[in-house]
C-alpha cells in the first residue's frame, strides 16, 4: 500500500459547489443551468444562495444546453451542470453549434463521468465524452485529478472568454497535487520525475499513475508522471519532452482510450514518433461493477499501468 | 443541400446593384405610411434576395419569400435594436431559429442598416461573413449561430431568461419554421418558456405548411398546433404573414397583459407572392433561372 491509497479520499464535487458559490457571490452574471440535476451535483447550497440564478428546465438536455447559450447571449455565465452521459450525448449538437461555434462564454460541467455511475450501468457511464468532445473546434476541456484542481478549473473557467468542458466526478479521490499548486489551463503537471518512462494520466485516475511509478521503482524502473488536466489544448512542450527524454508514454484515463490516449498518439505520430501504450476503457461496454471494480476489471489501476509500462520497454 | 446541377449560375452572372437602406419607420408615422414603408421595403428585401439566389446558385427562396414580411416588420419597425447600439444589453434580441432563410435574414439587415448592402455580393462566396446560414460570429447583429432545426427556441428562452433575472423590459424575438417545430427541443423549450412566465418572449411561427420534401400535414402534422401553443401557456395570435399592419399590431402586443409568452402563428405562403414559387414544395431550395428571376422581379412590381 502507497501513502496515496491511504490517504482522505475527495467528492470533487464538493469543491466544485463551494467555488461556484464562492465566485457567485462576487459576479452576478454567473448562474447554473440544471436538468433536475441539483442533488446529483450537489447545488444545494448554491440553490438556497442564489434561488433565482439556478434554472432548472427539468429533464431536457438540449434545452438546458440552449438555454445557456441565451443566457451567454445576455450576458450571462452559465455553468451547465448535468450528468456527463447526458449533457454530452444528449446535448452534442447544442455543445457543437450553441456553444463552440457560436464561442460563447459557458461552461459545461459533465458531472460523474467514466465509469462513476459503476453499477447503474454503461447507459450512465460517459466512457464516450472525451473522445467525443476533443473533435469540436475551440472546445476546451479539463478534467481535475483532485478538490483543489476542480476548485482553480471552475474558477480559471469563470473568466475565460470561451466554451469549456470541465469533468467534475463523484468518485473518492486523494489530493494529488502539491500544496502550492496552480492550475494553468493547458499545462501538464509534473508530478514525479523519470527517465525510462513517462506515465501520461488524466483526472481521477493520476493518483494510480502515482502508485505505478511505485510499484516500477520497486523494479528498478524510472517513471514520470505526468498529471494532464487539459485534454484540449494538450501540452505538446511537456509530451514533446517526454517522448524525447524517456523510452515510451502510457497513457490513463478513465474513459475510452481514444479521449487523452487518441489526443497523445496524434501528437506524437505527428511531431515525435515514440512507442506508446494505453490503459483506459477497451472497445466495449462494461459489464455490472462498481467503480472501483470496474477500474480494476479494464486494469486501470497500478498494477494495470505498470504492466504496460514494462510491457512498453520489454522488461 | 442538392441543387440540380443545370440550375447552378455562374457565380456574379448577376451585377450586384446597390440596396437601398430603409432604415426604421419614422416614430411619428401614420399606420398606412407604416405600412406603406414595410411594404416597399419587403419587395426591396425580396428583389435583392432572389438576385443573391440566383448569384451565388444556393439558397433557399421558397422559405425566404415566406418569412420576408415578418423579418422586416421586425427590423424596421417593431424591434428595440439600433445598428449603432448592438452592445446595449437592454436592446432587443432577434434569432431566426430556420437558419436557412439566411439570405433574408442578410437582405433584411442590410435593409435595416446593420449590414453593408455591397457584403450581400459575397453571400456563399468563399471566406465570405454570409454563410449559408448565419453565425453571430461572423456578423454582429446576428444574435445566434442557427442551421440546425430546433436550436433557436431554447436559446431565445436562454436570453429571454437574463433579461427578466435583469428584470430589464427587452424583448426577445424568434421566428421558427412550422415544419421545425418536428424537433423535439422546440416542445422542451416551449415548456421552459411557459411555466416560467417569460412574457417578454415572443415566438412567431413562419405557418408556410410546407418542408423541405412536402406538406408539414402529410408528413409529420402540428395541428392543433394553437391549442399546442396554448396548452404550453402561450398567448396565441394568429395572424396573416404577408399582411404588415397585423404583424405590425400582433408585434406591439408584446408583453402580452396576462403574463404569458407570445406565440404568433404567421400563415404565410412559401415562395410568396410570386406565382410559380408560391405554395409549391419544388421551390424549397431550387436556384430560379435568369428568365424566372426576370418573372419574378416583373410580378414583384405589381405585387
Amino acid at each position: 500500500m502507497t501513502t496515496l491509497a491511504t490517504s482522505t479520499l475527495h467528492d470533487c464535487r464538493d469543491a466544485y459547489v463551494a467555488e461556484l458559490v464562492q465566485l457567485a457571490e462576487n459576479d452576478e452574471r454567473i448562474v447554473a443551468v440544471v436538468n433536475d440535476s441539483v442533488g446529483s451535483s450537489k447545488l444545494a447550497p448554491f440553490q438556497e444562495k442564489f434561488p433565482d440564478r439556478l434554472i432548472n428546465v427539468g429533464i431536457a438536455e438540449q434545452d438546458m444546453v440552449g438555454v445557456a447559450a441565451g443566457l451567454a447571449n445576455g450576458g450571462k455565465v452559465p455553468f451547465v451542470s448535468a450528468a456527463s452521459c447526458f449533457l454530452t450525448a444528449r446535448a452534442m449538437e447544442q455543445i457543437k453549434v450553441d456553444a463552440a461555434y457560436s464561442r460563447h462564454h459557458m461552461v459545461l460541467v459533465g458531472q460523474s463521468p467514466g465509469m462513476a455511475y459503476g453499477e447503474l450501468g454503461p447507459t450512465h457511464h460517459s466512457i464516450e465524452d472525451l473522445a467525443w468532445l476533443r473533435a469540436i473546434p475551440g472546445l476546451t476541456i479539463v478534467v481535475p485529478a483532485d478538490p483543489e484542481e476542480t476548485a482553480q478549473a471552475i474558477r480559471w473557467a469563470a473568466q475565460h472568454d470561451g466554451p469549456v468542458f470541465i469533468r467534475v466526478s463523484r468518485m473518492g479521490v486523494p489530493a494529488v497535487n502539491p500544496n502550492d499548486y496552480e492550475f494553468v489551463a493547458g499545462k501538464a503537471v509534473t508530478l514525479r520525475e523519470g527517465q525510462d518512462i513517462a506515465v501520461v494520466a488524466t483526472g481521477t485516475v493520476v493518483s494510480r499513475a502515482l502508485e505505478a511509478a511505485e510499484l516500477l521503482a520497486a523494479r528498478g524502473i524510472s517513471a514520470r508522471v505526468l498529471s494532464m488536466p487539459t485534454i484540449k489544448p494538450l501540452d505538446e512542450q511537456a509530451l514533446h519532452a517526454a517522448a524525447t527524454q524517456t523510452k515510451g508514454i502510457v497513457t490513463v484515463e478513465e474513459a475510452l482510450t481514444s479521449g487523452l490516449g487518441g489526443a497523445v498518439a496524434e501528437y506524437l505520430a505527428q511531431h515525435v514518433p515514440a512507442p506508446m501504450r494505453f490503459v483506459g476503457v477497451p472497445d466495449q461496454f462494461a459489464p455490472t461493477g462498481s467503480v472501483s471494480w470496474l477500474l480494476d476489471h479494464f486494469g486501470i489501476n497500478a498494477e494495470g499501468i505498470a504492466h504496460a509500462a514494462a510491457d512498453l520497454l520489454g522488461v | 443541400m442538392t441543387v440540380e446541377e443545370d440550375l447552378v449560375p455562374d457565380v456574379g452572372a448577376v451585377p450586384v446593384e446597390a440596396l437601398r437602406v430603409f432604415g426604421r419607420t419614422a416614430p411619428d408615422a401614420t399606420r398606412e405610411e407604416i405600412t406603406a414603408h414595410l411594404r416597399e421595403a419587403a419587395r426591396a428585401v425580396r428583389r435583392r434576395d432572389i438576385k443573391m439566389v440566383r448569384a451565388a446558385g444556393l439558397g433557399h427562396i421558397g422559405g425566404e419569400f415566406s418569412v420576408i414580411d415578418i423579418l422586416v416588420t421586425l427590423y424596421l419597425h417593431a424591434m428595440n435594436v439600433a445598428p449603432d447600439r448592438l452592445d446595449d444589453p437592454d436592446r432587443d434580441r432577434f434569432i431566426l431559429s430556420k437558419g436557412h432563410a439566411a439570405a433574408a435574414l442578410y437582405t433584411t439587415l442590410a435593409t435595416a442598416g446593420f449590414l453593408p448592402p455591397e457584403q450581400l455580393g459575397t453571400f456563399m462566396q468563399p471566406l465570405s461573413p454570409l454563410n449559408g446560414h448565419p453565425a453571430r460570429t461572423k456578423i454582429e447583429a446576428v444574435e445566434a449561430s442557427t442551421g440546425p432545426l430546433g436550436h433557436g427556441l431554447p436559446i431565445a428562452v436562454g436570453t429571454a431568461f437574463a433579461g427578466k433575472l435583469d428584470g430589464s423590459g427587452r424583448r426577445t424575438f424568434v421566428v421558427v419554421g412550422d415544419g421545425e417545430l418536428q424537433e423535439g427541443s422546440n416542445w422542451e423549450a416551449l415548456m421552459t418558456a411557459g411555466n416560467h412566465r417569460l412574457e417578454h418572449l415572443c415566438v412567431v411561427v413562419d405557418r408556410n405548411r410546407l418542408q423541405q420534401g412536402a406538406k408539414v400535414s402529410d408528413t409529420n402534422d402540428l395541428e392543433p398546433l394553437a391549442d399546442k401553443l396554448a396548452a404550453f401557456g402561450l398567448e396565441v395570435v394568429e395572424v396573416d404573414g404577408h399582411d404588415h399592419g397585423a404583424l405590425v399590431d400582433a408585434f406591439a402586443a408584446v408583453p402580452a397583459a396576462s403574463g404569458r409568452p407570445t406565440a404568433v402563428i404567421a400563415h404565410t405562403h412559401k415562395g410568396h407572392p410570386i406565382s410559380f414559387m408560391s405554395d409549391n414544395v419544388a421551390w424549397h431550395h431550387k436556384v430560379p433561372s435568369e428568365g424566372q428571376v426576370d418573372q419574378a422581379l416583373a410580378e414583384l412590381e405589381n405585387s
